[in-house]
């Protein structure tokens, strides 16, 4: 149990069943007043946001939330499988629930695969990824208003702006923060 | 680390205040800030320091001195809340208190609109968010509850929600374009406030804010002892089972009381004032060295 005090930005906790991570934080006490916590938190399962504001005297459960090593297989459809690079057993997130990160998935890529009650929720991937140009037009100087970048598609169909010289069948690297694109990676 | 500009500037704050009350004839005073027993509040926490506690505020001692005949006493300290980190919340903060014999809450009203006043055109640097000019918006906590929260003051206080919906839908309306003073809270909020002769179910108690930011907590002394012995008793009940030095009866302190006719004191933070001074919206960039830049 989390106590009122314990509350703070990026703490995770378990309201009504579902874990929420808390996004935003202030401590607020008016003259001679109780103690306030005000919480804007993320459900980390539905994306849902809210704010609310507690006293010192609630308390709150830990979810049940647990990271586990494991190796990206393949999708169907909507449906992206992973398999435990300990024990072999394999279960799948859907492609809402991987949001931005589907853009990034790549066959075999070892990540975190993060659990709530023992059902997948989502996925940590490594901060950078290097990924193949599979569509980029010819730059030519002088078509653009300016912008030295240009819009490529990577193997997984994501696109996003590089430098001119990127051509097809470089493999970029991407920070999956960001989205953006980093350095060209030689091979 | 506040640079060397804002250095300067804190300290031509901290000197104008002075020259302020010294002006006025206030003696400045100090009070012991390590304390054996501490005022029996319910929601204040202590910082100990071996057998004795930090103060949370210089009040009992400061009226100790206007029991012993000081007219007009001024105090700048350092005081101490266990647990209070935040944007506007330091564990370690510098108050401003003031004491005056003779005179009550609408006296110390008018000593903060002469302050910022003066501030304002002493302290070059030192800019106010909000309109000094003019009389101050006043507005009573009941009429606040009215204009501004989905409940009367009495269901919130019967809910125990009082703070949290001053919190969230009261204290962001007040001070936005001038100072704005609170006042007349229900007297079961103002353990230390003297009850308004006219309602007696509220105390002459005010907060000032600005830029729905409170800065400083003020009222008519309660000077009656037998009344004040029984709302530390009151206090006492509220707090549970805390430490024991925490629920001792300060008896120095109603003995002198009885000594007082008629006084009135106010309570402000002088970092949150500096901070919205100095165009800051954190204490932790107010204040010479914040929190995170100590050695842990």
């Amino acid at each position: 149990m989390f106590a009122a005090s314990d509350l703070r930005k990026g703490l995770k906790i378990q309201i009504d069943g579902q874990p929420y991570i808390i996004t935003n934080f202030e401590f607020s006490k008016p003259g001679k007043g109780q103690a306030l916590y005000r919480c804007k938190m993320r459900n980390m399962i539905t994306g849902n946001q809210f704010t609310q504001t507690y006293r010192s005297n609630e308390k709150f459960e830990k979810p049940a939330l647990e990271e586990r090593n494991m190796e990206y297989l393949y999708n169907q459809g909507d449906e992206f499988h992973f398999m435990d690079t300990e024990n072999y057993e394999q279960t799948f997130i859907t492609r809402e629930q991987l949001g931005e990160n589907v853009n990034f998935l790549q066959d075999n890529m070892k990540l975190d695969v993060l659990f709530f009650d023992n059902k997948p929720i989502g996925v940590t991937l490594p901060i950078f990824v290097n990924l193949m140009v599979t569509v980029a037009e010819p730059w030519a100087k002088g078509d653009t208003s300016g912008n030295d970048t240009k819009p490529v598609t990577v193997e997984t169909g994501y696109s996003l702006q590089v430098p001119p010289f990127v051509v097809e069948g470089d493999k970029i690297q991407i920070d999956t923060r960001t989205g953006a694109y980093v350095t060209r990676v030689k091979e | 680390m506040l640079d060397q500009q804002r250095l300067q500037l804190r300290a031509a704050f901290f000197q104008a205040i002075r020259i302020f009350f010294q002006d006025l004839g206030f003696l400045e005073v100090d009070t012991p800030v390590r304390q054996p027993l501490v005022i029996p509040e319910q929601n204040i926490a202590h910082v100990p320091s071996g057998t004795h506690f930090l103060q949370s505020s210089p009040e009992l001692y400061m009226k100790r001195l206007l029991a012993s005949g000081c007219e007009r006493i001024f105090q700048i300290c350092r005081c101490f809340r266990y647990g209070e980190h935040g944007r506007l919340h330091l564990e370690e903060f510098v108050m401003l208190e003031w004491y005056r014999l003779d005179a009550d809450y609408n006296d110390l009203m008018l000593d903060c609109e002469q302050l910022f006043q003066f501030l304002g055109t002493e302290v070059a640097g030192c800019h106010f968010p909000v309109s000094l000019a003019g009389q101050w918006d006043r507005i009573t906590v009941e009429q606040a509850f009215q204009n501004y929260c989905p409940v009367s003051v009495n269901q919130a206080l019967q809910e125990d929600r009082f703070d949290l919906l001053l919190v969230e839908h009261i204290e962001p309306h007040l001070g936005g374009n001038i100072p704005t003073f609170l006042y007349d809270y229900p007297l079961e909020l103002a353990s230390l406030a003297r009850p308004k002769a006219s309602q007696p179910e509220v105390a002459e108690r005010f907060e000032l804010y600005m830029s729905g930011i409170e800065l400083a907590n003020g009222f008519s002394e309660l000077t009656d002892s037998v009344q004040q012995r029984s709302r530390f008793e009151e206090e006492f009940n509220k707090m549970g089972l805390r430490d024991r030095a925490q629920r001792k009866m300060p008896e120095f302190f109603l003995r002198d009381l009885e000594k007082i006719d008629r006084a009135a004191g106010i309570a402000m933070g002088l970092d949150r004032l500096f901070m919205l001074l100095a165009g800051q919206d954190s204490l932790a960039t107010a204040v010479t060295f914040s929190p995170d830049e100590l050695d842990m």
